[in-house]
C-alpha cells in the first residue's frame, strides 16, 4: 500500500481505525459542517460582497449610506436611513475608526452611553466593521457593559403536544417558580390560542405575579389575543435583512412598526425577531454575510421603535453552527443589539446541537456577560412538548443550569426550586384552572386532570381530552365578550384569591404601561425594572450586575446541597473493644514480623473505612494475609501524623522485617520499606473506596513477601474513576477527622484480640 | 425627527427618570383608556361592577407620557413608536387590524394609502401615523410593493 492510499482511506474514514470510528459516533459527529459559500449567503461574518461603511449626509438627508446612492437604495435601507441613524452623531461616529470604538467596548473607562451614542450614528456596515475587530472574550466584555438592563434575566416556553390546559398552567406555575420573568406559549393547532395563553396566563399569576406572558401566532391573532387581556407581550414580530426575504415574510419595515403601534396601543410590550442565517434559508441572502444583514435587521427594530429584539439566530442557529465562526456571529449579532440599546433576548432557545459539550460552551458567551434574557426561551419542558421544535435546553436541564450558576456565581435567570414547593405550585394553578373552565363553562378539567398535571413530567403523563370541545371553547372565547375582568371573578369566587388580585394587577399595570419601556421585566411584587431605572452602570470591577446578598444566597441553595457537618455519621461509632494501647512501641527484633501502622483514629473516633468496611474486619484481613505467609502482624497506632505516608514510613522503622503496611482510617493504604523516603514506597491504595476484604487480605500477604525478599505481583485495584468525584468531601471530612486526633506522642504498641484463622 | 436626538440624550444623562414609573409616582392620575382611574379599578369594584376591556387598556394621554419617559432617556424611536401608539389607542380593535393588514406588501394602491393617511387624520387625529402611512405609500410605489393589478 502505499503513502498516498493509506490518506486517501483515512480521509474516507475506512482505515478501520477504532479510534476515529468511535469519534465519528460522538454526538458532535451528528450535525453538519459546511464550508463558507458568499454567493449563497453561507458566510457568517464577513462577505467579499459585503457593502463597505460610507455615509453622506446633505442637508439633514442620508443621500448615500455604506457605498449605495439613495437612488439606489430599497425600502431597507431607506427606512434605516431615515428612521433609525441619530444624523447629529453620525458623522462623527463615521469618522471614529471601527477598531476605536471595538475598543472602547472593551475599555472599563468607557461607560454604556458613550458607545451607544456613537452606534446609534452607524450604518449597518460600521457596526460590523466594529464587531469583526473583537474576539469573542471582547466581545462578552461588551455584552456585559451593553446590556440594556442591569439586571439579567430569563424567558421559558411553555407548551404541549396535546395542548393539555391543566398541564400548560402547571408548567407555567413551574417556570414562573423558577424566576421566569417571561413565559412564551404557542400552538399545535392555530385555534387553541386563546385557552393556551390563558392557561398560561393563569398559571403563572397562581404561582408568582408580574410574570408576563406571550402567545406566538400569527401576527394578526396575535394582536386580538393581547387586546382580549390574554398577553402581555409580543415578540414573534419578524423582520428580515433583505428586500425580498422581508416581503416573502408578508411584511415591510413600515406594516411592522404599525404593528408595533398597534401592540403598543394596547398596553402590548414588543420585541422585535431577527438573526443570523433567516435570509439564506429564504433565499434571499444578497451574497451578503448573515452579520450584515442582522446589522439592517437590528437598524429596522430600532428605527421601528421595538425596545427589542430576540436574535442570536433563534430558529435558524444550526445554519450558521454549521459554519466557521458561527457561534461567534451570534455572539456578534447580540451584542450589536445592545450597542443599538435594543433589549436582547439572546437566543439559547432552539435546538442548535446534539452535543452537551458544544451547548453548553456557547451559552457560556451569553450565561456569562449576562444578556437581558439569556434565553429567547428555555424549554421548560421536555423536548416532546416543545412546539416551538425543540429546546436547545429542556426542563431535563434545569438542575445542570442551576448548578452551572452555583458554580460561577453567575444569574442566568433561573432559581432552584424544592420538589414539594414545585408540586404545590402545579397543584394549585391547574386547580385555578379547573376553576376558571367551570366558571367560564369551558369543557371540565376533573379533579384526576389537575392531579396528574401536578405530578407530570410531559404530556404523556396527562389523560386524554376531548380537543375537538376544547378548540370550539377556545372559538367562543375569542369571539365572546368575557374578558380579564370574568377570569379575575371567576377566581376569586373559588377561592383562588392571590390568583386573581395577581391577574388584576396585571391589568393594572397594562393602564400603566411602565413596562412598554425598554427591557422592562418586573421583579418580585410588581417591581418593574427597565432601563429607565435599572440601567446598567458597568464600568468595571465593583460596579454593574453582582449576584450578592439575598439573589445569591438563593441561587446557591440548590436543593442538592447537604450539610457537610453529619458527613461522615456512617464512619463514627463506638470505638472498637478488642483494640487496646499498651505501651510506647519499640523496634522489632524479628525478622519475621510485619508492622500494621494505622492512623490516629483509627477504631476509635472513626470505626469504618470511606468504603464502609468495619476497622474491626480490614485488621483481621491484613493479619490474616500476612498469617498465611507463615509471619505475625504487630499493629502499632501512629500519632504524630494522619498522613498515610508518614503512617507507613513511621511503621516501617518499627517493624523488625522492615516492612509495614500504613493504613488510614479512612482506608488508605501503603506498603513501606525501611529506608526508602516517605513519599516512596513498594505499592500505594489510594483509591480506598474500591478496596475490598480480599484486597486487604492480599496486600498482607504481599507486604510478607517483600519481607521474605520476593517480588511479587502488585494487589490489582480496578480503577474506579468516578470516585473522587462522588467521594471527595467525604474524604476531606474524614481526613478532617484523623487530624484532629493528631498528638505529640511516639507510636504506640496496641494489642488486637484475635487470633488468625490459618 | 432626527436632529433633536443627540441633544436629547445629552441632557437627560441626569434626570429623574421623567416619574419612572408612572405606577408608583403617578399612581393618583392614572386613569384607563376608559377614563376609569387606576384607583378604581380594584379588585372590590371588579367583584362588583361591570368592567370593560377598556378598563384596563392604557390611554392615550399614559402612552405620550411614557412617550417622553422614553425620548428623556435616550430612545427617540422608541418615543416615536409610542406616540403613534397613543394615536391608535382612538381606533377600534376591528379596524386596527384591518390598517395593519393594508400597510403589508402588495395589499393597496397608492390612492388606497391616501385614503387610509386622510381618514387617520380626519376620523382618528393620528397625524403622525397618517405621515408614517403615506411615506410607506411612496416606498411602496418605488419599490414595487403596491397592491398588482395585473393579476
Amino acid at each position: 500500500m502505499t503513502t498516498t492510499a493509506t490518506l486517501d482511506r483515512s480521509v474516507n474514514g475506512d482505515t478501520g481505525s477504532r479510534r476515529f470510528s468511535i469519534l465519528a459516533g460522538r454526538d458532535i459527529n451528528r450535525e453538519t459542517y459546511v464550508e463558507e459559500w458568499a454567493e449563497a449567503g453561507l458566510t457568517v461574518a464577513d462577505s467579499p460582497y459585503d457593502p463597505q461603511p460610507s455615509l453622506r449626509i446633505v442637508d439633514g438627508q442620508v443621500m448615500e449610506m455604506d457605498g449605495k446612492e439613495r437612488a439606489d437604495f430599497d425600502a431597507l435601507d431607506r427606512f434605516i436611513a431615515d428612521h433609525a441613524l441619530d444624523l447629529p452623531v453620525a458623522e462623527e461616529a463615521m469618522a471614529t475608526p471601527s477598531h476605536q470604538i471595538a475598543r472602547m467596548l472593551v475599555d472599563i473607562n468607557v461607560p454604556q452611553p458613550t458607545i451607544r451614542r456613537l452606534a446609534d450614528g452607524c450604518t449597518p456596515a460600521k457596526l460590523c466593521e466594529i464587531v469583526r475587530h473583537m474576539n469573542v472574550l471582547e466581545m462578552m466584555m461588551g455584552l456585559g457593559k451593553m446590556r440594556v438592563r442591569k439586571t439579567p434575566a430569563n424567558q421559558a416556553h411553555v407548551t404541549n403536544w396535546r395542548e393539555n390546559p391543566a398541564l400548560l398552567a402547571a408548567d407555567a406555575a413551574e417556570a414562573a417558580l423558577r424566576g421566569f420573568a417571561e413565559i412564551e406559549t404557542t400552538v399545535r393547532v392555530a385555534r387553541a390560542a386563546p385557552l393556551n395563553a390563558l392557561a398560561i396566563l393563569v398559571g403563572s399569576q397562581t404561582s408568582r405575579g408580574g410574570v408576563l406572558t406571550q402567545c406566538a401566532v400569527e401576527e394578526a391573532f396575535g394582536l386580538r389575543l393581547g387586546i382580549k387581556g390574554l398577553t402581555s407581550y409580543a415578540e414573534t414580530l419578524s423582520v428580515y435583512g433583505s428586500e425580498r426575504s422581508f416581503v416573502d415574510g408578508d411584511d415591510t419595515p413600515w406594516s411592522k412598526a404599525f404593528l408595533a403601534s398597534a401592540y403598543a396601543s394596547r398596553g402590548i410590550k414588543v420585541r422585535f425577531t431577527s438573526g443570523t442565517g433567516s435570509e439564506a434559508l429564504m433565499g434571499y441572502a444578497e451574497q451578503c454575510s448573515m452579520l450584515y444583514l442582522e446589522a439592517r435587521c437590528l437598524l429596522i427594530t430600532k428605527g421601528a421603535g421595538s425596545q427589542g429584539v430576540q436574535n442570536g439566530s433563534i430558529s435558524c442557529i444550526a445554519l450558521p453552527e454549521a459554519l466557521p465562526g458561527g457561534v461567534r456571529g451570534v455572539l456578534a449579532e447580540n451584542l450589536l443589539a445592545s450597542m443599538l440599546g435594543l433589549e436582547c433576548a439572546s437566543g439559547n432557545d432552539a435546538l442548535a446541537s446534539h452535543s452537551a459539550l458544544r451547548k453548553t460552551a456557547k451559552l457560556m458567551l451569553q450565561m456569562i456577560p449576562g444578556t437581558d434574557f439569556i434565553c429567547s426561551g428555555y424549554s421548560a419542558i421536555p423536548k416532546q412538548d416543545n412546539m416551538f421544535g425543540g429546546g436547545n435546553f429542556d426542563a431535563e436541564d434545569f438542575d445542570d443550569w442551576t448548578v452551572i450558576q452555583r458554580d460561577m456565581q453567575v444569574n442566568g435567570g433561573i432559581r432552584p426550586v424544592k420538589e414539594a414547593d414545585a408540586v404545590a405550585a402545579r397543584r394549585q394553578a391547574a386547580q385555578a384552572l379547573q376553576a376558571i373552565y367551570a366558571e367560564l363553562d369551558f369543557p371540565p378539567i376533573g379533579d384526576e386532570e389537575v392531579e396528574a398535571a401536578a405530578l407530570a413530567h410531559s404530556s404523556e403523563d396527562m389523560p386524554e381530552r376531548d380537543m375537538v370541545a376544547d378548540l370550539a371553547a377556545a372559538d367562543r372565547f375569542l369571539e365572546g365578550t368575557a374578558n380579564l375582568s370574568d377570569v379575575v371573578r371567576a377566581l376569586h369566587r373559588s377561592g383562588f384569591e392571590q390568583a386573581a388580585a395577581n391577574l388584576l394587577e396585571m391589568g393594572r399595570q397594562r393602564v400603566a404601561g411602565d413596562y412598554l419601556q425598554p427591557s422592562a421585566i418586573f421583579a418580585d411584587g410588581f417591581n418593574v425594572i427597565s432601563a429607565i431605572n435599572d440601567n446598567n452602570d458597568y464600568t468595571g470591577p465593583g460596579t454593574g450586575y453582582r449576584l450578592e446578598g439575598e439573589t445569591w444566597d438563593a441561587l446557591q441553595r440548590i436543593p442538592q446541597q447537604k450539610s457537610p457537618r453529619d458527613f461522615i455519621d456512617a464512619q463514627v461509632g463506638e470505638p472498637l473493644p478488642n483494640l487496646a494501647e499498651i505501651s510506647t512501641a519499640k523496634v522489632g527484633a524479628s525478622a519475621k514480623e510485619i508492622v500494621v501502622a494505622v492512623g490516629p483514629a483509627y477504631g476509635t473516633s472513626l470505626v469504618k473505612t470511606i468504603g464502609e468496611l468495619d476497622h474491626e474486619e480490614v485488621l483481621e484481613a491484613l493479619l490474616t494475609g500476612v498469617a498465611e505467609e507463615e509471619f505475625y502482624g504487630r499493629v502499632v497506632r501512629v500519632y504524630h501524623s494522619a498522613d498515610c505516608a508518614a503512617i507507613g514510613h513511621a511503621g516501617a522503622r518499627l517493624s523488625g522485617s522492615g516492612i509495614a503496611v500504613g493504613l488510614q482510617s479512612r482506608g488508605t493504604t501503603v506498603i513501606q520499606k525501611r529506608g526508602l523516603a516517605p513519599l516512596n514506597n513498594l505499592e500505594l491504595f489510594p483509591q480506598s473506596p474500591s478496596l475490598t476484604l480480599e484486597i486487604y487480605q492480599a496486600i498482607g500477604r504481599n507486604a510478607a513477601r517483600y519481607a521474605k525478599g520476593l517480588s511479587p505481583l502488585p494487589v490489582g485495584v480496578k480503577v474506579d474513576n468516578g470516585a473522587r468525584l462522588r467521594l471527595i468531601v467525604k474524604t476531606a471530612l474524614l481526613h478532617r477527622r484523623e487530624i484532629d486526633d493528631i498528638q505529640e506522642k511516639a507510636p504506640q504498641e496496641l494489642y488486637f484480640r484475635w487470633e488468625p484463622d490459618v | 425627527m432626527t436632529d433633536e436626538r443627540s441633544e436629547e440624550r445629552g441632557n437627560t444623562s441626569q434626570s429623574s427618570n421623567g416619574g419612572y414609573p408612572l405606577y408608583a409616582n403617578r399612581n393618583d392620575t392614572l386613569a384607563a383608556a376608559s377614563g376609569r382611574p387606576l384607583r378604581d379599578l380594584s379588585l372590590q369594584k371588579t367583584l362588583s361592577e361591570d368592567i370593560s376591556s377598556e378598563d384596563y387598556s392604557i390611554s392615550a394621554e399614559t402612552l405620550r407620557a411614557q412617550a417622553e419617559i422614553a425620548r428623556g432617556a435616550g430612545y427617540p424611536q422608541l418615543a416615536q413608536n409610542l406616540e403613534r401608539a397613543s394615536e391608535l389607542t382612538a381606533v377600534p380593535n376591528d379596524t386596527l387590524l384591518e390598517m395593519y393588514e393594508m400597510l403589508r406588501p402588495g395589499r393597496c394602491s397608492f390612492e388606497e394609502y391616501e385614503a387610509l393617511a386622510q381618514r387617520l387624520r380626519a376620523e382618528f387625529n393620528a397625524a403622525a401615523t397618517a405621515a408614517f402611512v403615506e411615506e410607506a405609500a411612496n416606498v411602496y410605489r418605488e419599490r414595487g410593493l403596491l397592491r398588482r393589478e395585473l393579476e
